[in-house]
Order: C-alpha cells, then sequence, then structure tokens
C-alpha cells in the first residue's frame, strides 16, 4: 500500500540478517552433519586411522549382528509398553488435577517436581530404591505382607518393567501439557452436555476426549522419539546389563561410537534408529486422522 | 433428604475419595525423595539395617560436606555455570532475533524456514552426534567447552525459536507501526520495544536454559573428558562408578539430593515460567 517496494526489500535483509545465526547453525550442525552420518555410515573408520570405503557393509553386519536385534528389541519393548502407560498415567492425573479441589496446587507441584529431578540423580536414587536387600521398593512391598525379594533391575526379566516403572514417576511434564489442554476446553460445552442430561461418563467420551487428543496425540509423537532415544538412566544404572536386557539403541550406539571408535558402524545405527523413528511417527500422523480431533479449523 | 442436601452428600463423598487417591498416589511419588534424603543424612552402615530406619541416628549432616569432597564438585559446579552462562547468552540472543523475524517480518521462504525449524525438534540428536563429534575432533575442540557452547550461539535451539516467536506474536503490531512512522528499522524495533517489553520469555529462557545445562548427560559425556573439564551431571555419574565397590550409599544420596536441591529452589523461585514453558512446549512439537 503505502510502503515503497525498496522498504519491503529491506525489511527482508533485515530478517535474513536476523535469521543468519540459526541458518548458519542449521547448515553446520543440523543438515551438514545428517548428510556426513551417511555418508559416514558408508565407512569404516576407526577414528584415529584413516576412513575406508565399504560400501553397504555396515547394514550388512547390522543384519548380522544379534546385539543390534537385542538392542532394537529392547528399545521397542521399552517404547511399545512404555508409552502408552505414561501416556493413560499422565492423563488419569491430568484429569485428576484439573478437579476443584482446596489446595490442587499443591499437588499439582507434588505431582510435577520428580519430573524436574536431573537424570542422573534421579537414576542413582533409583538405583538405591531397586536394592534387592536394602531398597525402598522392596521394603514397601514388605510393609503390605510381600516379602518377596525381588531383584527389580538385576533380574534379565524384570529390568525392563523397572525402568519403566521408573519412568512413570517422571511423567510431571506430560501431566502439565495436558492439564493447559483440559483448560482450554470450553466451558460451555459442559453446561450444553448437562442440559442434555449427559453424565460425568459421556461428558469424558464425548467431550473431554475429543477436544484433547491434539494434546494426547502431540505427547504421545514425543513420548515415542524420545522413548526411542533412552539412554541416560541404563547408562547409569545397568550399563545395558543383566545380560544385555537392557542394551537400547543409543546405549548400543554410544558404546560403539564413543568406547569401540567404529564411527561408521555408529552412524548406520543412528541411521537405523532415525529410520524407526521416522516411520513410527508417520504411522501416528496417519493414524491420527482416525482419533484426532482438531476444532482449530473452526476456530480459525 | 431433598434433593439438593442428596447432591451436597454425594459431592463430600466424592471429594473425599479423590482426595485419598491422589494423597496416596502423591506419597508414593513423594517418598523417593524422603527415602533418599534420609540415607544421605545416615552413619555409614546404618543404611544397610532391615527393616530400614527412617529417621537417621544420629543425622549426619557431614556426608553433605565429605561427599561433595571426595570429587571436585566445586570445579563441577564453576564448568557447570561457565557453559550454562555463556550457552545462554548465545541461545537468548539468537534465538530471540530469529523469533523476532518469524514472528514480525515478512520475507520470501518465511513459511519454509519456520516449517524446518519446527521439524528440527523432532531430530533424534544421535543422527548428527557422531558427524558433530568428528567435526569438533578436527577442530580440537574436544574436552574444551566450546562445543556445549558455541552451538548455542547459532539459533539456539528451534524450541526457544519457536517460544520467542510465539510471544513475539501477542505483543501489539501498533507499537512497531508507530516506531515505523518515526522512522525506525527493524533492529530498533526489536532491540528498543520488542526486547525491553518481553522479560517473561527471556526468564523462561534463562529457566530451561539452566535446567537444561545442569542436566544434560550425552553432551558432557561425549565432549568433556578430564576430570576437570566435568559438568555437575557427569561428576556425579563418575561419583557413582568411583563408589561402587565401597556402596557408600549415604554418600551417593548426599551427592544426588545436593545435586537436585538447586533446581528444586530454581522451580520454587520460578514455577510460574517453568510452567509456562512446558505449556509452550506442548504447543511447539517438541
Amino acid at each position: 500500500m503505502s510502503r515503497l517496494p525498496g522498504y519491503k526489500r529491506r525489511e527482508a535483509i533485515n530478517a535474513y540478517i536476523m535469521l543468519a545465526p540459526w541458518i548458519i547453525g542449521f547448515i553446520v550442525f543440523t543438515a551438514g552433519p545428517m548428510i556426513a552420518s551417511i555418508v559416514i555410515s558408508f565407512m569404516d573408520w576407526p577414528l584415529l586411522q584413516a576412513p575406508k570405503w565399504i560400501g553397504l557393509g555396515n547394514y550388512k553386519f547390522m543384519f548380522k549382528d544379534e546385539l543390534f536385534w537385542i538392542s532394537l528389541y529392547n528399545t521397542i519393548y521399552y517404547t511399545l509398553i512404555g508409552v502408552p502407560l505414561r501416556v493413560i498415567a499422565a492423563l488419569c492425573v491430568a484429569l485428576a488435577m484439573n478437579l476443584k479441589l482446596r489446595g490442587i496446587s499443591v499437588y499439582r507441584t507434588i505431582y510435577y517436581i520428580p519430573s524436574i529431578t536431573p537424570a542422573v540423580a534421579s537414576s542413582i536414587m533409583w538405583l538405591w530404591i531397586f536394592n534387592p536387600d536394602f531398597g525402598l521398593a522392596n521394603t514397601l512391598l514388605g510393609y503390605i505382607g510381600i516379602h518377596s525379594r525381588i531383584r527389580w533391575i538385576y533380574d534379565p526379566a524384570l529390568s525392563k518393567p523397572s525402568l519403566i516403572l521408573m519412568s512413570l514417576w517422571g511423567i510431571g511434564g506430560m501431566m502439565i501439557i495436558l492439564l493447559a489442554g483440559l483448560q482450554g476446553i470450553p466451558e460451555q460445552l459442559y453446561e450444553a452436555a448437562e442440559i442434555d442430561g449427559a453424565g460425568l461418563w459421556h461428558k469424558f467420551w464425548k467431550i473431554t476426549l475429543p477436544m484433547l487428543s491434539p494434546s494426547i496425540f502431540f505427547v504421545t509423537i514425543m513420548q515415542v522419539i524420545s522413548s526411542f532415544q533412552v539412554f541416560t538412566q541404563a547408562y547409569v544404572m545397568t550399563r545395558g546389563g543383566p545380560a544385555n536386557s537392557t542394551l537400547f539403541l543409543v546405549l548400543y550406539l554410544y558404546q560403539n561410537g564413543f568406547e569401540f571408535f567404529r564411527m561408521g558402524y555408529a552412524s548406520s545405527l543412528a541411521w537405523a534408529l532415525f529410520m524407526f523413528v521416522l516411520v513410527l511417527t508417520i504411522l501416528q500422523f496417519r493414524g491420527s486422522r482416525y482419533w484426532v480431533f482438531y476444532e482449530g479449523e473452526l476456530r480459525g | 433428604m431433598n434433593i439438593k442436601e442428596s447432591k451436597r452428600f454425594r459431592d463430600i463423598i466424592w471429594k473425599s475419595i479423590a482426595y485419598i487417591v491422589i494423597t496416596v498416589f502423591g506419597a508414593l511419588l513423594i517418598i523417593p525423595f524422603f527415602w533418599a534424603v534420609s540415607t544421605s543424612l545416615k552413619p555409614a552402615g546404618q543404611e544397610f539395617t532391615y527393616p530400614p530406619k527412617w529417621i537417621p541416628e544420629p543425622f549426619m549432616w557431614e556426608n553433605y560436606r565429605i561427599a561433595l569432597t571426595l570429587l571436585p564438585f566445586a570445579t563441577f559446579l564453576k564448568n557447570t555455570v561457565i557453559i550454562t552462562v555463556f550457552a545462554t547468552i548465545g541461545s537468548v540472543l539468537t534465538a530471540s532475533l530469529a523469533g523476532y523475524a518469524f514472528a514480525r517480518l515478512q520475507f520470501p521462504g518465511k513459511n519454509f524456514l519456520f516449517m524446518l525449524c519446527l521439524s528440527t525438534m523432532m531430530l533424534p540428536y544421535v543422527v548428527t552426534l557422531i558427524p558433530t563429534f568428528i567435526l569438533f575432533k578436527f577442530m580440537g575442540w574436544v574436552d574444551t567447552f566450546y562445543p556445549l557452547i558455541v552451538p548455542s550461539w547459532f539459533g539456539g535451539g528451534a524450541f526457544f525459536i519457536f517460544l520467542c516467536r510465539q510471544f513475539f506474536m501477542t505483543l501489539p503490531l501498533d507499537y512497531d507501526d508507530a516506531a515505523k512512522i518515526d522512522g525506525a528499522n527493524e533492529w530498533y524495533i526489536y532491540s528498543r520495544i520488542i526486547m525491553p517489553l518481553s522479560q517473561p520469555v527471556v526468564i523462561t529462557m534463562l529457566i530451561f536454559n539452566i535446567v537444561n545445562h545442569w542436566n544434560d548427560f550425552m553432551g558432557p559425556l561425549v565432549f568433556l573428558h578430564s576430570m576437570e573439564k566435568r559438568t555437575v551431571a557427569i561428576g556425579l555419574r563418575t561419583f557413582l562408578t568411583s563408589m561402587t565397590e565401597r556402596s557408600d550409599w549415604n554418600y551417593l544420596m548426599a551427592a544426588s539430593v545436593a545435586t537436585t536441591i538447586p533446581i528444586l529452589i530454581l522451580f520454587f523461585v520460578a514455577q510460574k515460567y517453568f510452567i509456562r514453558g512446558v505449556v509452550m512446549s506442548g504447543l511447539a512439537g517438541r
């Protein structure tokens, strides 16, 4: 309108200058390394020596590598069982924290706080909690009359469920996101439903869940992505044991890259992981059409 | 009993049940902290009594002093602070610039670049880890703080850019227009109008930077090797490895509790900004 074309051009130039740090960073620390990572995955590169092109060698090795399959199985187990449990638990907590009760903000704080405990500190705390002889977990079970000495993370059959149990402790962040979603649901919807005689159950299934579905979808997507990258707990607490039962993909990748210095193989593992995450995310987006309700389009 | 009374009665029952349930589960979430604190104050050996004593006897406050001096935790703290301060400055500066461009300026390719920026939040960090490590290795930056600081000066992370953009979009455009009529350019508007109004988002970014650097494990693990370069998180892990044979759980718990407390204090001081950041991350696609 009254703006001169030259003004617009200056604005665009300034915008690019302001974006320059991010754009450079994107090229140097994201796009560049991604491409480099593909190239390196076709190489045998023991860091201190010169890299050697071996084509699909790393990927062929991966297919026959038993530890890769074990780590993939462990990661999928941790994701497929852990994520639904965490999301459902976070949803239940968020619903409870949305109740109009006196002092509810104190409860919100209590439920949120475990999630900000630094990962290494919480890992060491849980190592002690899971101690078979003197730990809190068996002590609490003892109080309710169960005096079995469960070996938790030290038992190959229970190590993954134990880590999932521990992860349930840290759902506070998800709870906050879902709670914000719940608080964004317009009160009139419930009022209208009540006039029509809808009960609690009906209101939950017909209003709360559909209106909350974008938030649930979002936390699920992010949980799957982060669950596939589980590392710190396993590295600090179990180092992949016992009997490789907590050897997760990123832990195995870390070992290959930074303990055995197999840069090529580690890169191919990174791409395998990335492909799994990408496929899972795309599948979830496809599936979301059938259950995620977006009212954003209605609101404009 | 009339309808109104019976409804009130039902209300009380419901509320009581709700309180009992959330209290029981809340207690289960908090007990691990009590357990850790209780263990951290026990004299050596008392953690191995069964059934366990919940109240240490006597209280060994010096466990904290011993635990935090067995390894140079003061150095770890100093390193963490240095990394956090320098990374945070870069992150706030470059993320707010990018966020301002995305929120207020018109330029070709804006939507594409913004989608690109958002999509990087979903990229698993291990995909870029190996080449980044090799890059820093060849630059001679391994075992220095640069790998943990310099990337923050290049956009500061997609989440922070998104955070700034969302906040800037809520500021009235009238300010910009008024300044433009007076002949101000984009840099003036950014530094003299937008940023001075953006204290809440800057505080949120500060908090999330502090928490991220305090908790970051993989980064320092990969890039910092010598003892005097380690951060608190890595130092705590080192402490665990040095303790496992001796199984001094009281010292281990003391160190764990001590490294958790600063984050808890930060949370209680700045609860509002903390929660706002988490809610925003829910919008970001993080």
